[in-house]
């Protein structure tokens, strides 16, 4: 058979690979400045965009977007076209890919420190950047198809199997969670509100976890782990099996971040069936990509790249692992809420998602220079830092989320809260947010190494531009089921978007279309034009992301923060603000005037100001430019029409009134607090703020 | 919220669409069960060596001189 020459093109591949390295440093940094925020709160100095609110986001976006993200561009540019023996298509649309994938993140890293921001875990960015994702997304996924289509090779190896499914799920997820009505550029609210938006938000969060952090990754593994090791993935029948097992089930999983939440019961169930389901096609892989190794680990002892590939494998089982305990709606009654969850994302993105990127990394990097690593033993210290830093960073947090969640349940033998002020239960665990941020340090040391070690490399060698390859042309034969799928890379990629739109339509449907899963409560009104610009405040400074705003059916929390929380009661909130970590106190039933929290304008005020003058251990930083700013009202009407558009029941005309409205109830908020001593003029942030803080949780009382 | 539920007030039967998600899942399970089994043993070791003949001919000097 006649043999045809072609080449492989390294120059994407080397630009992603630069951005991961780079991206990886900044959003590590982040994260350990917010590790140290946490324990000095007056570390941001009163500067609005070092606020922990403003940067959490930040620090997220970076880590999964930009170095994950890098990373997996890295390795499919790289494995895609030698396995399917054929260029990409499109060099030109692999570049446009790489810019348009840097300017987004960077303008994510401007935006997000501004407080422009939809207040959705993972999917924080406003609507303009939303689109430049899904143009850039779609570019990417149209060269990958058509790298398919052109290629040599009979079969399709199942890496590229992994890589399609992260495109049509990826993109699939983005759209339907980031559909939003614009009020400005850079302002927007969901279309979904509530539950319904608290939903639609944890399938996408859940999935961008299973799409953007876990399939790629997989395909990653089943290339390099094989090249690394220079042996066949143990097997290849089980890497069938995983991929198929796993891209059904996980889209499914999403309602395990709101058990015992205002959710129906029944969509609660399902997101635990199958996230226990799911441990069968994970484990399935990580023995897949641990066995490889067999016969092997003689190699382990020696190469960096192995030792990495190992721990990466180890940390994906102990994190799928842990997700489906998690989901359990026992441990989930514990675990939730607390510092858990930051350990086990972090076991999945230091561990698993970091591990294998420095893997490939150390693997890729003198192939793509022709040369030899700069120093081998440079990369043994980092595998040892980003180990123990791992482990610094997520043991401690455990310990910290058994112990805080058993104090905030604990009683009195005469039935009363034990540690009724939240604050002991913060104290209790600082300790261990000092051993976070030492595990954190020790991380970022590690890719300061993995920095110099890959720069000295890349300085030895000479980057090799091209490889030249051949293999006969594609004859495709006659083939039936599975194999003919495999052979159209356009109806493989459709049956995979088929497969994973199941589990949503399943879920969704009954949600959007049941009117009983949301039983309406009359006393439940639309929030006043003052409360709406102050929850726009809560949203822009990132408060959701330390207090929650749902009180679950436990005696524990009704007797701390007071009611448990209705789905009806958020029928209003465009975006919700559930929350996910209780790094301060539930604020769901705050401004209940008989409730077991409630607190005068005065004390929010002077807390704004300087929390530690009101809690003397808080660990909230200060928010002196709330204090300060003037409210902006010239988006309220169009606001208020904006909500009216998304069915909130404002009278109709209410927009051109709403200014007026407003500047009323502040009038009212800052007299009280004149009257109280404070010197604050009716047009500050704060007031707003405090309107909008004093509303949650009242309407249920409101007739009583 | 108005957009989405005012449009879609009610759907007769719902309790089906779980069912129909079990069977479709469990089908799938089967089916690829079938199929795997049915594999010849020589494609699948063909199919399991594709990334280790990429034409990648430095990888092995990259192994020896880094003894990785």
């Amino acid at each position: 058979m006649e043999l045809q020459k072609f080449t492989y093109d390294n120059r994407l591949s080397k630009m992603f690979l630069q951005a991961t390295f780079f991206w990886g440093i900044v959003g590590t940094l982040v994260g350990l400045t917010i590790a140290f925020e946490l324990i000095f709160p007056h570390m941001s100095a009163g500067i609005s965009w070092l606020s922990f609110g403003r940067l959490r986001p930040l620090h997220t976006n970076a880590v999964v977007f930009a170095f994950v993200g890098n990373g997996m561009f890295t390795g499919m540019y790289y494995s895609t076209p030698r396995l399917l023996k054929t260029p990409m298509y499109s060099e030109l649309l692999g570049r446009i890919h790489f810019w348009g994938w840097q300017l987004i993140i960077l303008a994510a890293a401007i935006t997000l420190p501004l407080g422009y921001t939809v207040s959705k875990e993972y999917a924080e960015l406003e609507w303009p950047i939303d689109i430049a994702i899904a143009i850039v997304w779609v570019i990417f996924g149209i060269n990958l198809i058509m790298t398919m289509v052109k290629r040599r090779t009979q079969h399709i190896y199942v890496a590229i199997w992994f890589y399609i499914a992260t495109f049509v799920t990826v993109a699939v997820l983005h759209i339907v969670n980031s559909i939003n009505i614009p009020v400005s550029f850079l302002k927007s609210y969901p279309v979904y509100a509530g539950v319904q938006d608290a939903l639609v938000q944890w399938w996408y969060g859940h999935n961008a976890v299973a799409f953007f952090l876990t399939t790629p990754y997989l395909g990653l593994m089943y290339y390099f782990i094989p090249k690394a090791a220079n042996r066949p993935v143990y097997s290849y029948k089980l890497s069938i099996i995983h991929f198929w097992a796993l891209i059904f089930l996980y889209i499914w999983a999403g309602p395990h971040h709101l058990l015992y939440s205002a959710l129906p019961d029944w969509a609660q169930a399902l997101g635990t069936a199958f996230s226990v389901m799911l441990i069968a096609p994970s484990w399935g892989g990580m023995i897949n990509g641990l066995l490889t190794l067999r016969g092997a680990w003689d190699k382990v002892r020696e190469s960096p790249v192995l030792k990495m590939f190992v721990v990466a494998v180890t940390a994906y089982g102990m994190s799928t692992f842990e997700g489906p305990l998690l989901s359990l709606k026992s441990v989930n009654a514990i675990s939730h809420f607390t510092d858990w969850t930051i350990a086990h994302v972090h076991i999945g993105a230091l561990g698993w998602n970091g591990m294998l990127t420095f893997g490939m990394i150390y693997w890729l990097v003198p192939r793509l220079f022709n040369t030899q690593l700069y120093s081998k033993k440079m990369a043994n210290a980092h595998f040892w830092l980003a180990t123990s830093g791992m482990l610094f960073f997520a043991v401690p947090l455990y310990f910290a989320a058994f112990t805080q969640s058993l104090m905030w349940k604990e009683f009195t033998a005469d039935g009363f809260l034990k540690y009724p002020n939240f604050i002991e239960t913060v104290v209790q665990i600082l300790p261990m947010y000092y051993l976070r941020a030492t595990g954190g340090t020790l991380y970022v040391t590690g890719i300061i190494l993995l920095i110099i070690n890959v720069l000295k490399t890349m300085k030895m060698g000479t980057f090799v531009k091209t490889e030249d390859d051949q293999a006969p042309a594609l004859k495709l034969h006659k083939d039936t089921g599975h194999r003919f799928i495999e052979s159209k890379p356009v109806l493989f990629t459709t049956i995979a978007l088929v497969v994973i739109l199941i589990g949503g339509i399943v879920e969704f449907v009954p949600m959007f279309m049941v009117k009983s899963n949301v039983p309406t409560i009359a006393a439940v009104q639309p929030y006043t034009p003052l409360e709406l610009e102050g929850r726009d405040i809560y949203v822009r400074e990132g408060c959701y992301l330390c207090h929650s705003q749902m009180v679950r059916p436990f005696r524990s929390e009704v007797e701390r923060y007071g009611d448990y929380s209705k789905a009806g009661e958020a029928v209003y909130d465009h975006p919700f603000q559930f929350g996910s970590k209780r790094t301060g106190p539930d604020l769901a039933r705050e401004g209940v005037k008989s409730g077991k929290n409630y607190k005068p304008d005065s004390w929010h005020y002077n807390h704004f100001f300087n929390p530690q003058k009101m809690v003397a251990q808080s660990i909230m930083p200060p928010y002196p430019w709330i204090i300060n700013n003037s409210l902006n009202t010239s988006l309220t009407a169009k606001k208020i029409r904006v909500m009216q558009t998304l069915g909130v029941p404002y009278p109709e005309g209410y927009a051109e009134k709403a200014v007026d409205d407003l500047k009323k109830q502040a009038a009212t908020i800052a007299q009280g607090l004149r009257d109280g001593g404070i010197d604050v003029s009716d047009d500050k942030e704060v007031i707003a703020l405090i309107a909008y803080i004093q509303r949650l949780g009242t309407d249920i009382y409101k007739d009583k | 919220m108005k957009i989405v539920t005012n449009t879609l007030e009610n759907i007769a039967g719902v309790g089906i669409y779980p069912v129909i998600g079990l069977l479709l899942f469990f089908t799938l399970f089967v089916v690829l069960i079938i199929f795997v089994m049915k594999l010849s043993k020589r494609d699948v070791e063909e199919y399991g060596r594709l990334p280790l003949s990429d034409g990648d001919e430095m990888s092995e000097n990259k192994d020896d001189s880094l003894n990785l």
